[in-house]
């Protein structure tokens, strides 16, 4: 053990992530909060969702440093270059694995995943299935455009049967999934729908599921001008088409009723489907730590190491 | 290796008793016998004896059960291997007796167990054999439910007796593993411990005891390398890991989950290995150094997320407990071929840091190196053990647990402006702020896998791809020159120099010993850093005719392995050769020798 680099290395001076004096502080502005300038296409849907994120940072009075924005890749997925927040570009398909990393270990960060439909539910498909079965706190926004935006147009897991993309120059074939459900009976305890054309319900939405304890998700239409324009016209009511909220009668604690209305028919309703209380992956966690700490009675970690080694000469 | 050849007993019908340094006993069963266990009973007893001990042992794949061996050790002097031969086979089933006579020396002792057991005639004049009914004994003593189960701790009995070995700390570790249980089945362990004890050996074989141990400085420890691995991470300070299972990595991750909660950490169960990396990546970056591993083709799976940590400069730990491959391969056996991968495998130039530990104690003192590296220089760091490390047992001084035990808690104190990507940052090494930290001027970073500029935000420039490509690059040649140059082993200047690393590093220094006892002018030594390399082996090369690299990895198309042609490709040095072998078994020392003499061989052939 007598390497160099076997020392503690030097630490700053620990200083725990204790609560700074907030009372001082105004709540952020947009101008505080947008970094780089969009490299979206001028009309993309995707910035309606950026200019919501920054009104609910706004209006709940997020600080900067509190904030960790995770996303894969994907045009959607470069928005963390635009926030003014601590900001994660991660690889395509697996910001949920790396938000549930900061999110286990992080308990006093609000985190946040941003991602698109190729992102989250082709190659990180499985990650939101265990995400959600695991029920990890964070908030996650699927901005779904039905294409693949970044690579210029070709089918995504949204995409609609007929859709011409660039491998599907004849239309698409395959059936395309049904986000609600998928999310509903991979477990996640909140699912929901927006659109970026209602700016409104969107935040709304934005603040349950950040209010929600748990793994809470948002599939937001949002149009890629560029490479499906008009997709999401039909839910546009300045576009001729309908703005069908969640009925008022719907039972959100009721699975199968929200699987029923994730039957309907593109536009489809929008609000939230489901929602259920279950334990967070975060509490269950701290609750087997919490036993186990209660065990070892205040030893010092290498108190702890060596009751282990005593056991084993 | 010692002499159990002589069977005679005193004048007068005492039993003799031949003092012996050290002896190798190979146990022989069927995986569901508990032959780990006798093993594991014996390493610790030599530990706590102060004796050194290596154990080597297979297993199925298969849960089902099927033929396994375990061989221990066990010596007064230093032991480095498991042995070559065995000086005492216990074969509890036809299978274990003539699939591992070859293993016994000529003159060797076999002890089977006579209900399950015909032995072969022709195999008489060889090797002394030691009929003793193992199965009914056991079934007599601890009563007819027992069936098989019982006979390990019987032939535990037996050897204590054979051995002399001390029976109190014998019966001291059977409690400490069944006390947790019922009290009867403490007792039938203690019964069937007994009765082997008591069977009567005398008048048909001497017993054997143990020269005097040097006494030793330090308690010992015993524990295989994947809990000395685990075990020093967290005395390291790592409190968060993630991971999928696959052997031989599992019980790393094992370990980990159940210790890790004692600490206030946690260990996470992904649904694969691709989300194990990118959390553990996701915890490193929340502003603690995280740990994920696996195995060959779970490693595989990583390098896409290897490939960012490198890019945005985030700490990590990744274990690879090598097996044999490629694809699931010899999941089970040892092997060492997963180098390449682990220097250079992603996309892109992506420097990373690869460390080998050589035995089991070394993998506690890696992992915590491996953490100190990771951190300072923010960069990934795999420790690439193996199979043979993972499992084997072994004594080693205990580590001073109050010294070496670290905190790396993050700190969070506001910064008032932050610049991640430096490029004029001393040795290169990017600085960051965990999320948490405030930044006063207000400009928050993104990590990212982007070519960035110093602040993070993503670039085209040709210029900065360069200048940042350098960067990453330039903290791994700094890291280099604080590597101490490691020491040979034996004279610095000779005909033959071996370079080993990882497990064939203890049957390599054997070779040595008994190549030089032999006269021959041959030393050697151990890369644990593998990338980067240390400074200054063209130094220690230079002293010797010959450079022969001995790893458990196919000698490839060239004539040479993997560690060789990297040391080829540095050096430009053809006096490197291999030393090499496949079959999924550990070397042995004369396998390293007889490889030595083909490879001298060749030269005088071609000059
Ligand atoms: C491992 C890997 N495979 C493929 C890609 C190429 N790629 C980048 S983004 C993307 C799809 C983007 O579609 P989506 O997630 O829907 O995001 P959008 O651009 O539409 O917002 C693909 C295939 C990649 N970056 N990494
Ligand atoms: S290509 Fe489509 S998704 Fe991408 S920025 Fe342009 S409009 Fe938006
Ligand atoms: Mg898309």
């Amino acid at each position: 053990m007598s390497s160099p680099l076997t020392e503690t290395a030097p630490e700053r001076g620990a200083n725990p992530a204790g609560p700074l004096p907030e009372s001082d502080r105004k709540p952020l502005t947009k101008k505080e909060l947008a970094a780089d300038h969009p490299t979206w296409c001028p009309g993309c849907g995707d910035f309606s969702v950026l200019a919501l994120y920054f009104k609910l940072i706004e209006k709940r009075k997020l600080w900067h440093e509190k904030i960790a924005t995770v996303a894969g890749i994907g045009c959607s997925s470069r928005f963390p270059y635009f926030v003014q927040a601590h900001g994660v570009h991660f690889i395509h398909g697996r910001a949920l694995p790396f938000a549930t990393g900061i999110s286990l270990s992080r308990p006093d960060l609000h985190v946040f995943v941003f991602g698109g439909d190729g992102d989250g539910f082709s190659i990180g498909g499985n990650h939101v299935n265990h995400t959600a079965r695991k029920n990890v706190k964070m908030t996650y926004v699927i901005m779904d455009n039905f294409v693949y935006g970044l690579t210029k147009k070709q089918t995504s897991p949204t995409s609609p049967i007929g859709f011409k993309s660039k491998t599907d120059t004849w239309g698409a074939v395959d059936r395309p999934i049904n986000p609600m459900k998928q999310l509903i009976s991979a477990g996640a305890t909140f699912v929901a729908r927006a659109t970026h054309t209602n700016p409104n319900h969107l935040l709304q939405i934005m603040e349950a599921a950040m209010d929600h304890d748990g793994f809470s998700v948002i599939e937001c239409l949002s149009e890629c001008v560029e490479f499906y324009e008009g997709a999401f016209d039909a839910a546009n009511p300045r576009k001729g088409g309908v703005f069908n909220p969640v009925p008022a009668d719907h039972d959100i604690t009721d699975e199968a009723a929200a699987y029923k209305l994730a039957d309907a028919p593109f536009p489809g309703h929008f609000g939230i489907f489901y929602q259920a209380k279950r334990p967070t992956k975060n509490a269950l966690e701290a609750g087997i730590n919490a036993k186990a700490l209660e065990r070892v009675n205040g030893a010092k970690p290498w108190q702890i190491l060596q009751q282990s080694f005593d056991k084993m000469k | 290796m010692s002499d159990l050849s002589t069977v005679s007993s005193a004048p007068g019908g005492a039993p003799k008793v031949a003092r012996i340094s050290e002896v190798v006993i190979r146990i022989a069963g069927n995986s569901q016998d508990g032959i780990q266990a006798i093993g594991g009973f014996l390493a610790r007893l030599a530990g706590r004896s102060e004796q050194e001990v290596m154990t080597f042992m297979t297993i199925p794949s298969t849960i089902s059960g099927g033929p396994s061996i375990f061989q221990v050790r066990v010596g007064t002097g230093e032991v480095l291997s498991s042995g070559d031969e065995a000086d005492l086979l216990v074969a509890f089933y036809q299978h274990s007796y003539e699939d591992h006579i070859n293993s016994l020396r000529k003159g060797g002792l076999v002890l089977y167990d006579s209900d399950h057991v015909e032995p072969k005639p022709e195999w008489q004049t060889d090797y002394r054999h030691l009929s003793v009914p193992i199965s009914s004994l056991t079934v007599e003593a601890i009563g007819g439910t027992a069936k098989d189960k019982g006979k390990n701790i019987f032939t535990l009995g037996l050897l204590a007796k054979m051995f002399a070995l001390e029976v109190p700390k014998l019966e001291r570790l059977i409690a400490e593993r069944f006390g947790g249980k019922d009290q009867s089945v403490l007792n039938n362990a203690l019964t069937a411990f007994h009765a082997g004890y008591n069977y009567s050996l005398e008048g048909v074989i001497e017993t054997f005891c143990f020269a005097e141990s040097r006494k030793r400085a330090a308690k010992q420890v015993v524990m295989n390398g994947n809990e000395a691995l685990a075990y020093g991470l967290i005395a390291a300070g790592v409190r968060f890991g993630a991971g999928y299972p696959i052997t031989p990595w599992s019980d790393i991750m094992e370990t980990l989950r159940r210790e890790l909660p004692k600490f206030g950490g946690t260990f996470v169960q992904c649904e694969d290995e691709i989300a194990s990396i990118a959390t553990a990546i996701g915890a490193s970056y929340a502003g603690r150094v995280a740990v994920t591993g696996s195995s060959g083709p779970g490693i595989s799976l990583k390098s896409e997320a290897l490939g960012w940590a490198v890019m945005a400069e985030i700490p990590l730990v990744i274990v690879d407990i090598q097996r044999g491959g490629p694809s699931t391969g010899m999941p089970t056996s040892v092997e060492q071929s997963d180098l390449n991968l682990a220097v250079y495998g992603s996309h892109g130039d992506s420097p990373r840091v690869v460390m080998a530990p050589a035995n089991v104690g070394d993998a506690f003192t890696t992992a915590i190196e491996a953490v100190n590296i990771a951190r300072k220089f923010n960069v990934p760091v795999i420790i690439l053990s193996d199979q043979a490390i993972a499992t084997r047992i072994e004594a080693f001084a205990e580590p001073e647990l109050e010294k070496v035990c670290q905190d790396i808690s993050p700190d969070f104190t506001p910064v008032p402006t932050h610049k991640p990507y430096d490029l004029n940052a001393p040795d290169s090494v990017a600085h960051h702020v965990p999320p948490g930290t405030r930044i006063l001027d207000g400009k928050y970073p993104v990590a990212t896998g982007l070519e960035h500029d110093e602040y993070g935000h993503p670039t085209g420039s040709p210029r900065l791809h360069l200048a940042m490509t350098a960067k990453r690059r330039r903290k791994l040649q700094a890291l280099a020159a604080t590597l101490p140059t490691p020491p040979i082993y034996g004279p610095p200047e000779g005909n033959v120099l071996l370079v080993g690393w990882g497990s064939s590093q203890g049957p390599m220094k054997e070779a040595v010993d008994r190549a030089r006892a032999a006269g021959d002018s041959i030393s050697c030594l151990t890369i644990r850093h593998i990338h980067p390399l240390p400074n200054g082996l063209e130094n220690l090369f230079a002293g010797f005719n010959h450079v022969f690299v001995v790893e458990l990895n196919d000698s490839g198309i060239y004539g040479y392995g993997q560690l060789a042609g990297i040391l080829r490709a540095r050096f430009v040095d053809p006096k490197i050769r291999g030393i090499n072998k496949t079959d999924g078994l550990t070397f042995k020392v004369k396998e390293i020798l007889a490889q030595i003499q083909e490879r001298l061989a060749e030269t005088t052939a071609q000059n």
